[in-house]
């Protein structure tokens, strides 16, 4: 397990932990470093906390505390891109690249985990993960980690097929429940949704499945 | 924030109107909303730090929500929807209104200063 470690990138505070945190908490409990790389502080989120405590101009600030506390219970590193949330594609894509790859040198990760681009829903999921692709596109082959891609959108199954790895993450499902309750100002929001739900337990066995599509470079 | 006090929020208009001042305005119902129910749209819009000064400013209410209009010397701000309200620590006037789960769905803001640009990774 030596010279192992994985890169997490994704736009917004709290994506680690509904989309990866169990396979993060895998990789940890194998004592394999794990750095996050977080390109905005989510500070366009609709979520402002259930009740209220936030407001559009002190939200960045509560997302920053929850992330750094997130990240203490996954026991990782986080690092932020600074760049702002729902602006990501309208950044010119290969600078973005030029950034993220800087960062990957310095980081040398075996493994980077990121969003399926074209497959991800959000705008910022889909751009900054193809920056993501670009980046690992451009290392040397030596060098050059493996991508694993988060897919979310409805029907990626119909264009995609099935995913390469499918993690069972019952194991650490303390562990992302966690990381997901450290995200006060989104996580009542979403696990309300999921609470309130008419499948219920087909959303939560969704949630102890992650699984991800293995980015074959040409 | 807290919900609207028209008399509190009408003074504040009052007090920035004929100035350069900041506006945040905002609408959205997230980036999921056609993900979540396929007969949904997705449809929002923001302008950040539009820099204006404004005439006079109102705000409105016909039960529930209220709306608020800013004349310019060349047209409108305007928002609706908006029920709760903030004057923070640097004396901005923040503006929002919110759904039952809390969820934002519209925001008007006024400043005399500049809203934050670039996110504030050092703050």
């Amino acid at each position: 397990m030596s010279n192992q470690h994985v890169v997490v990138i994704f736009p917004h505070p709290d994506d680690e932990s509904f989309g990866a945190s169990g396979t993060i908490s895998k990789f940890r409990a194998e004592g394999i470093p794990v750095t996050y790389l977080c390109g905005t502080l989510g500070e366009m989120g609709r979520n402002m906390g259930s009740p209220v405590f936030a407001n559009r101009e002190t939200l960045s600030s509560y997302r920053k505390q929850e992330l750094t506390e997130a990240a203490r219970r996954l026991d990782i590193d986080v690092e932020l891109l600074g760049y702002r949330d729902k602006t990501l594609e309208f950044e010119p894509r290969e600078e973005v690249a030029d950034y993220l790859l800087k960062r990957l040198k310095a980081l040398q990760p075996s493994l980077v985990i990121t969003h399926y681009p074209g497959y991800a829903v959000h705008p910022d999921h889909d751009a900054l993960a193809a920056a993501a692709v670009s980046a690992v596109g451009q290392m040397d082959e030596s060098l050059r980690p493996e991508v694993w891609m988060h897919a979310i959108s409805n029907h990626h199954e119909e264009d995609l097929g099935e995913p390469d790895y499918i993690l069972d993450i019952e194991p650490y499902w303390e562990q992302k429940l966690a990381a997901i309750q450290a995200h006060l100002s989104q996580a009542d929001g979403m696990m309300s949704l999921i609470d309130n739900h008419d499948k219920k337990s087909e959303q939560t066995a969704r949630l102890k499945l992650e699984r991800f599509y293995k980015w074959k470079f040409t | 924030m807290k919900a609207i006090e028209q008399t509190v929020v009408q003074e504040k208009i009052n007090e920035l109107a004929n100035q350069d001042v900041y506006v945040h305005l905002e609408t959205t119902n997230g980036a999921y909303a056609s993900h979540f129910d396929e007969k949904a749209y997705n449809v929002g819009a923001f302008i950040r730090n539009a820099h204006v000064s404004y005439q006079h400013g109102k705000i409105v209410s016909t039960g529930g929500s209220y709306r608020v209009g800013l004349k310019l010397d060349l047209g409108w701000v305007y928002a609706e929807g908006v029920t709760d309200f903030e004057i923070d620590d640097k004396g901005r006037l923040l503006m929002a209104g919110h759904d039952r789960e809390g969820r934002l769905m519209v925001a008007l803001e006024i400043s005399e200063t500049p809203f934050s640009h670039e996110a504030d990774v050092h703050e």
